[in-house]
């Protein structure tokens, strides 16, 4: 294992993989997450094994990648009965998805693909169509996220193939492409890997969350959220800075911290920060109006857990952050998971819904006096 | 002797598959599996694997993926085919409580062993395999595993024949090579 000292197997730390069933609907963990005054939180949908990264379409259908399993999902509201349907099967890993005039975008490890008018065909959806597939092929932080910028291009990362490693030229960067797969451009270096990011809403600029190297020690470095300021030059420190802090011990030599971009805000040793948004939905109380927004999918290489919940960056007017506050806790319970975030996306209400990989669910959060049982909505 | 392993499989599978209907559900459905696998978690086939005492969550997930065609084997995709997943559940969960293979009778060369073990510390395996190999959770139980099947499966992850659930094995494989392949599932099989 790549980085790890010769005293690792004392702490008998291993990744935590999700079950390939999803946990019944009844079972599920809602019952025991906290979340701030006014806000309510219920299950959308259940039996969605290993549900990954979030997009709503504009019929409301709700889709849902997996990265373990090979597969794609669509969940349809028929007056409050959910309905969910498998659109693709036999991908590679295919973790991200992007949503842009009724395309859907699908990120696998080595493609990127697209179904057109994808919500009119849910029933008898075509196969998807290989736009860009000059891709590494390795699985080691081979999946990846998916969005669409303000300038209608593609934006995905390619991870570091490794825990620590000198990665090719071909890795551990975001690069960005037209939406016919066309003028691939690398816009960002060093990054180790990223499994969330999205738009600021006024200045256009892209945030993410990037995921630190594991066993250099139970409290280092930090897991990031950082900001793409300058597209092309910008280089986030991987592998020779991990945290913006931290001088890699083997890597780092001969180099400083301050040569590389540094992060917007430190989240949290190996807390693991996946999916990320903003928002500017009509729901939530004023304060949170742009604020991100991001799912800690919680640690599995510290003694001692950490994340597994919901965590609000503020930002002050330039884009830096002013506080991160919990917002969703309650997944680890001695010591172990009841539950792992994974993304983050809204309804056209303007509430939440959150994936859990771990327990194959969709949970929906809401502001306001909770709804009753048969009330209607 | 490749060919004659292959016809093996597939005729231990079609024994299981006539195998006395009745017996009850979770019996009949594991039939099919001791009848190559071994009936008391211990296998006696070439290239097939010891599951007695195997981490329940992790047969949940190779079972899945056989059910899924997401791990190709001709015998096992239409064994798991049609399986539920209250089925592969209650089908991990009866090979966790059979009894762990036992090592071969002979010890091994002492040398040899100790050279390999270092070689696994020195990797890491026990890290999550667990200093015992008894593995926990979704990690594999190693020890006393078939020599020839603990190296086909190595071989199998470095190639990319065989699908990782999660790609932590091809990440840790990576540096390694065959002739190290060979000295893992030589300890592995007899560790003591």
């Amino acid at each position: 294992m790549q980085g790890a000292p010769s005293t690792a197997a004392e702490a008998k730390l291993a990744p935590v993989p999700a079950l390939p069933i999803a946990t019944a609907v009844d079972k599920l963990p809602t019952a025991k997450l906290k979340l701030p005054e006014g806000f309510n939180i219920e299950v959308y949908a259940a039996g969605l094994t290993n549900a990954r990264s979030l997009r709503v379409g504009d019929n409301g259908t709700v889709f849902l990648s997996t990265r373990v399993l090979d597969r794609v999902y669509a969940v349809t509201d028929k007056n409050g009965t959910k309905e969910v349907k498998t659109i693709a099967t036999g991908l590679n890993s295919p973790n991200g998805l992007a949503l842009n005039n009724r395309t859907l975008y699908i990120a696998e490890i080595n493609k990127i693909s697209k179904i057109d008018n994808v919500e009119s065909q849910l029933d008898n959806p075509p196969k998807p169509t290989v736009i860009y597939d000059d891709l590494p092929s390795d699985a080691p932080h081979g999946w990846k996220f998916l969005t669409v910028g303000p300038d209608n291009k593609l934006y995905f990362n390619i991870g570091a193939p490794c825990n620590i490693c000198m990665p090719s030229d071909r890795h551990a960067q975001i690069r960005r492409i037209n939406l016919d797969g066309s003028g691939a451009e690398v816009v960002a270096r060093g990054t180790r890997q990223i499994v969330g990011m999205d738009w600021h809403p006024a200045m256009k600029v892209l945030y993410f969350t990037e995921n630190q190297r594991d066993w250099l020690s139970e409290d280092q470095p930090n897991d990031k959220l950082n900001r793409l300021l300058d597209p092309g030059k910008d280089h986030f420190g991987f592998p020779y800075c991990a945290g913006g802090d931290i001088p890699d011990p083997q890597f780092g030599w001969g180099h400083s911290c301050d040569e590389f971009t540094k992060p917007v805000a430190q989240l949290g040793p190996h807390s693991a920060p996946l999916g990320m948004r903003f928002y500017t939905g009509n729901m939530f109380p004023a304060p949170y109006q742009n604020a991100i927004f991001i799912a800690r999918h919680g640690s599995w290489n510290k003694t001692h857990k950490i994340g597994g919940d919901i965590v609000v960056a503020k930002l002050n007017a330039d884009g830096t952050v002013q506080s991160i506050e919990p917002f969703i806790t309650g997944f680890i319970v001695d010591n172990n998971y009841i539950g792992r975030p994974a993304d983050i996306e809204w309804l056209k209400d303007g509430s939440m819904l959150l994936s859990d990989d771990y327990n194959g669910a969709v949970y929906h959060i809401t502001y306001g006096p909770p709804r009753q049982a048969g009330m209607g909505h | 002797m490749a060919g004659t392993g292959k016809s093996r499989v597939i005729s231990c599978s079609i024994l299981a598959i006539t195998f006395p209907a009745f017996a009850a559900d979770l019996d009949e459905k594991l039939a099919p599996c001791l009848a190559c696998h071994g009936g008391q978690g211990q296998s006696e086939l070439e290239n097939v694997p010891s599951l007695g005492a195997q981490s329940a969550p992790y047969t949940v997930i190779q079972l899945f993926m056989f059910r899924e065609k997401m791990r190709v084997s001709d015998p096992m995709n239409e064994i798991a085919k049609g399986l539920t997943d209250a089925d592969l559940q209650a089908m991990a969960d009866a090979f966790a409580a059979m009894p762990p293979p036992k090592p071969p009778p002979d010890a091994g060369n002492p040398a040899r062993l100790e050279q390999a073990r270092a070689l696994t510390e020195q990797n890491h395996c026990n890290t999550c395999h667990g200093p015992d190999f008894s593995g926990p959770q979704t990690v594999p139980r190693l020890a006393h595993q078939r020599e020839d099947y603990l190296l086909k499966t190595l071989r199998d992850y470095k190639s990319g024949a065989r699908h990782a659930y999660e790609p932590i094995m091809l990440e840790v494989l990576q540096p390694l090579d065959d002739a190290q392949f060979v000295e893992f599932a030589y300890y592995l099989a007899h560790l003591r």
